[in-house]
């Protein structure tokens, strides 16, 4: 599913349904984050990923304009990137521990203490979230610090030369 | 055979979609398709984290009663962080358009470079 809408965006002309597009995509990403187990990443990806990034493509169509022509390149030299890297990548998941095994190295040093202790120590249900607020703290006021400053670069690049043409950069 | 086909398939899907986003990225000329090639390539890494956190017969990483497997939560986590940081650098980039049609009354790379080379 999400490959075939990839590929359908890859395809789409029109600027505006690339932008609806995404929006579906998203949202069929946060249904297999559910599947996945991961429900706090479900949710978020839904709100932020199809909610928010789709009204902010919206907006910047809104003001760019959305009969936009797309044309393209000559295809054969990306093609050829792309399908290289490609190949290298999935050569390299060779090595790669199988899906779901339990003894994969990822589930076997950190994670286990979180999922033991963190009920005794932090005392909310939710591991997700008893990592995310309490044991990295500081990594989720990093992430508020990261935001702000895109907040404040987005508003100084569209302030700074509101009304300003090109002639007079 | 067919069971190596089945383990790794999620890092074949994500693999797909990052180079769907790289070749978005790398052919259309449109900034915004460009920015939405990225998203797609950003959503590939997701997927791969997150099904590497995936363990056979768990559950969401919530202590309840009743389950004692869990899913690893740390993929979770990072991937939380990450997806708010996207939306935020998603919109710096689009500001960043926006700013790019102000000065040149188009989002395309070739127009761009055509009014360029007309000023020289």
């Amino acid at each position: 599913m999400l490959a075939i809408t990839a590929i359908a965006i890859i395809a789409m002309r029109n600027i505006l349904s690339v932008v609806m597009l995404g929006g579906i995509y998203s949202l069929i990403s946060a249904t297999l984050f559910v599947v996945l187990d991961a429900v706090d990443v479900a949710f978020t990806e839904a709100a932020v990923g199809a909610g928010i990034s789709t009204v902010l493509f919206l907006s910047a169509l809104a003001i760019t304009g959305k009969h936009q022509a797309l044309t393209r390149k000559n295809h054969i030299a990306p093609l050829f990137v792309v399908l290289v890297t490609g190949a290298g990548l999935i050569y390299s998941t060779s090595d790669m521990p199988a899906f779901g095994d339990p003894q994969a190295p990822i589930h076997t040093h950190v994670a286990p203490r979180y999922i033991e202790q963190s009920g005794q120590e932090i005392g909310i249900p939710n591991i997700v979230t008893s990592v995310l607020a309490s044991y990295r703290s500081f990594d989720t006021l990093g992430e508020v610090v990261v935001v702000f400053t895109a907040l404040i670069a987005v508003l100084l690049l569209l302030g700074i030369n509101r009304g300003s043409r090109r002639d007079d950069l | 055979m067919i069971d190596y086909l089945i383990n790794h398939y999620n890092y074949w899907v994500s693999i797909l979609l990052m180079m769907a986003g790289l070749y978005i990225v790398i052919d259309h000329t449109n900034l915004i398709k460009k920015l939405i090639g990225l998203n797609i390539f950003q959503t590939s890494v997701f997927i791969l984290f997150i099904s590497m956190g995936k363990v056979d017969g768990g559950t969401a990483p919530i202590l309840e009663q009743g389950y004692s497997s869990f899913s690893n939560p740390l993929p979770h986590v990072l991937i939380l962080t990450a997806i708010v940081v996207s939306v935020a650098t998603t919109a710096v980039g689009l500001a960043l358009v926006v700013n790019i049609n102000r000065c040149f009354q188009s989002i395309d790379e070739q127009e761009i470079e055509k009014i360029e080379l007309e000023e020289e």
